[in-house]
């Protein structure tokens, strides 16, 4: 007997056809906004294109040749690792211990737990607006505490903490809320188990909680990298790169190279010469994910 | 490891003294989970915690265990006080409900933990893990990770992680709650086997009375907070303290009449057609037949009793041996030896002396 018309598959019972349906903004998004500019990058890179002759001209590896033998490029280079080094090392160690004090039990933890959030929640050129103003400007708190000296963002070692701070400052609570969720996901018990087997405070830390939170953990320095190194904004509006390009960091010369200064070439071998690093620091996290779940 | 007779049975292992702990619940909420609980548990004994859930027995034991601490009382381990000791020098091992082996370490890393943490040398360590594994049967699978292992294969990994620290007390709270019924008999039978071989003194939580009563030298019934009655297996079952006792043991529970003032108290399996009970002294009753289930061999007579007091509904459990041919719908005549029946006061539960009852 033939199905009756009202029980054929429907529109939305056709699983195959729903799937593509479902993926296409995704995919037209991706292609767009991620995947076109990527490429451009990649072809701009090995052009001679400027702003003041746009049309295409492919030019080999000449952009890279130009960079390299910038010295500002290795600065910055070196500049953007050890910031992103430092960045990850303490947002990572900071924001395990807030996980820790938000899952305490005290009183106001909610309202607590809602303030951490705010720095993440502060577009990034505003904050870092504000921390100029406290940090560089005459008469601000900080100014006056140093009894009107020079701003630390004009002096060499301390513009550069500034930098990192502001970016630990900003990235601290996302990571605590990735690790908290971690710790939350550790089932009560063994925290029990782990009292009645005499473990101190450090063998509990090392033995226990951080290898569960391990997974999360490298997710929350995976997102701080990611942030951090391919942040212009806090260096941009604090420093600059200044003084004199001491915390000068890549996506900033890029910008200043390939944009202000018309050399897109140039601007575009700059911005893509951390994405085989970058690839590969993923690769590890994702390895160590794995293992760990 | 300590034998059962070397110190005697008479020592005291734990000692718990008119504890009480207190919840802080919302909004100034109290909830009393102990409530003056006197206990004394001796060494090499197995002393079972009965009770309803919510009835304050895991607490008790996580109390004793120093995982809580009390609000009031005190606790005593080999005579030490410990108070706001951590469980670390408490010379306590307990299995959780749920386990909690490490999911990221092997079985192995998982019963060498405590000793690590007791700073045990490695050829030591060694020794013991493969002890342990031995006498659990699970050397196989020293290398395995938790999550690849069976309920009955884990909860054998947690008592040997249990074991190796060769405790004072062991604490099991509900060790047998996650297994099937099947596995859960045997492993019933292992672990009374174990305790014996070890013969260290163990606590156990349980509120499944056939467990209770199966396992225990000596069954501690809490109910609300409360200690109810602390006695052998028998004690329980034949001398219940009060009607909570009464009724919370057993299956059937025992049956409750109500006379005057008082509650007559008799078991189902005492209460058989007046012609298989061949005693001088006994007390018959009249029973309309409601009901009957035939139970592993046994007849489970429901309907309901007069005369000797108020109609009740109670259940008589008939075993094969009795072929008095019943059936629903009929009143037979049924009695209950007199030294069978228990008398309670009709207004606190508590048990009283006997009365006499014509007929």
């Amino acid at each position: 007997m033939p199905a009756d018309a009202g029980q054929r598959a429907r529109f939305a019972d056709r699983e195959g056809f729903l799937a593509w349906a479902f993926l296409l903004p995704t995919i037209v998004y991706l292609t767009a906004l991620v995947l076109a500019p990527f490429g451009l990058t990649v072809a701009f890179a090995f052009s001679r294109s400027t702003s003041e002759a746009p049309s295409y001209r492919f030019g080999g590896l000449r952009a890279f040749r130009e960079i390299f033998g910038d010295h500002v490029f290795w600065r910055s280079l070196l500049d953007t690792l050890a910031l992103t080094g430092v960045a990850i090392a303490a947002v990572v160690i900071l924001g395990t211990v807030v996980a820790n004090v938000l899952l305490a039990d005290f009183r106001f933890r909610r309202t607590v737990r809602a303030l951490v959030l705010l720095p993440w929640t502060t577009p990034v050129a505003l904050s870092a607006i504000s921390w100029r103003w406290l940090l560089g400007s005459p008469g601000s708190p900080v100014d006056r505490l140093l009894l009107h000296g020079d701003s630390p963002l004009a002096r060499t070692p301390s513009a550069a903490v500034a930098v990192a701070a502001v970016q630990v400052w900003r990235l601290t609570p996302l990571a605590a809320v990735i690790v908290m969720a971690g710790l939350t996901s550790i089932p009560r018990g063994v925290w029990d188990a782990a009292l009645l087997d005499g473990a101190g405070f450090w063998r509990r830390l090392l033995g226990v909680t951080i290898p569960l939170t391990l997974p999360v953990t490298a997710v929350a320095a995976l997102v701080t990298a990611a942030v951090t190194f391919a942040d212009m904004g806090v260096v941009r509006v604090l420093t600059g790169g200044g003084p004199r390009d001491s915390t000068q960091v890549l996506p900033v010369l890029a910008y200043l190279r390939g944009v202000e200064g018309g050399d897109i070439g140039t601007g575009a071998a700059t911005a893509l010469f951390l994405f085989p690093l970058f690839v590969a620091g993923v690769f590890v996290v994702l390895r160590v994910m794995r293992r760990g779940s | 490891m300590r034998r059962r007779d070397e110190t005697g049975a008479a020592a005291k292992a734990v000692e718990a003294r008119r504890l009480v702990k207190v919840y802080e619940g919302r909004r100034d909420r109290q909830v009393r989970a102990l409530d003056g609980v006197d206990l004394t548990s001796g060494q090499g004994e197995y002393l079972v915690l009965l009770g309803p859930s919510g009835c304050g027995k895991t607490t008790l034991l996580r109390t004793i265990a120093g995982l809580e601490q009390p609000t009031e009382g005190e606790v005593y381990i080999g005579g030490r006080l410990v108070n706001g000791l951590p469980p670390r020098v408490r010379q306590v091992a307990m299995v959780l409900q749920s386990y909690a082996l490490y999911p990221h370490k092997t079985v192995r890393n998982n019963i060498e933990f405590p000793l690590k943490a007791e700073n045990v040398p490695r050829h030591l360590r060694e020794r013991k893990v493969r002890w342990a594994a031995d006498l659990l049967d699970i050397a196989d699978l020293l290398g395995h990770r938790p999550r690849q292992l069976s309920g009955g294969e884990r909860q054998r990994v947690a008592l040997a992680r249990a074991l190796v620290r060769e405790p004072a007390v062991f604490l099991l709270d509900e060790p047998l709650s996650g297994l099937d019924a099947k596995l859960r008999a045997a492993t019933r039978d292992e672990l009374k086997r174990f305790q014996r071989q070890v013969g260290t003194a163990t606590i156990y939580v349980t509120h499944d009375q056939e467990e209770a009563m199966g396992l225990g030298d000596r069954v501690a019934v809490l109910d609300a907070g409360r200690l109810r009655q602390v006695g052998t297996p028998r004690d329980i079952y034949d001398e219940p303290a009060d009607t909570f006792v009464a009724t919370f043991v057993g299956s059937p529970p025992m049956n409750l009449v109500q006379r005057g003032d008082r509650l007559v108290g008799f078991r189902p399996e005492h209460l058989l057609p007046a012609e298989n009970v061949a005693y001088d002294s006994r007390v018959t009753m009249p029973l309309r037949i409601e009901r009957m289930e035939y139970l592993s061999g046994d007849r489970h007579v429901y309907g309901s009793v007069t005369r000797i007091g108020q109609e009740t509904r109670v259940i008589a459990r008939l075993p094969a041996t009795v072929i008095t041919p019943l059936t629903v719908g009929e009143t037979h005549e049924f009695a209950v030896p007199t030294d069978r029946l228990r008398f309670f006061d009709a207004e606190y539960g508590t048990r009283t002396a006997p009365v006499r009852i014509g007929g």
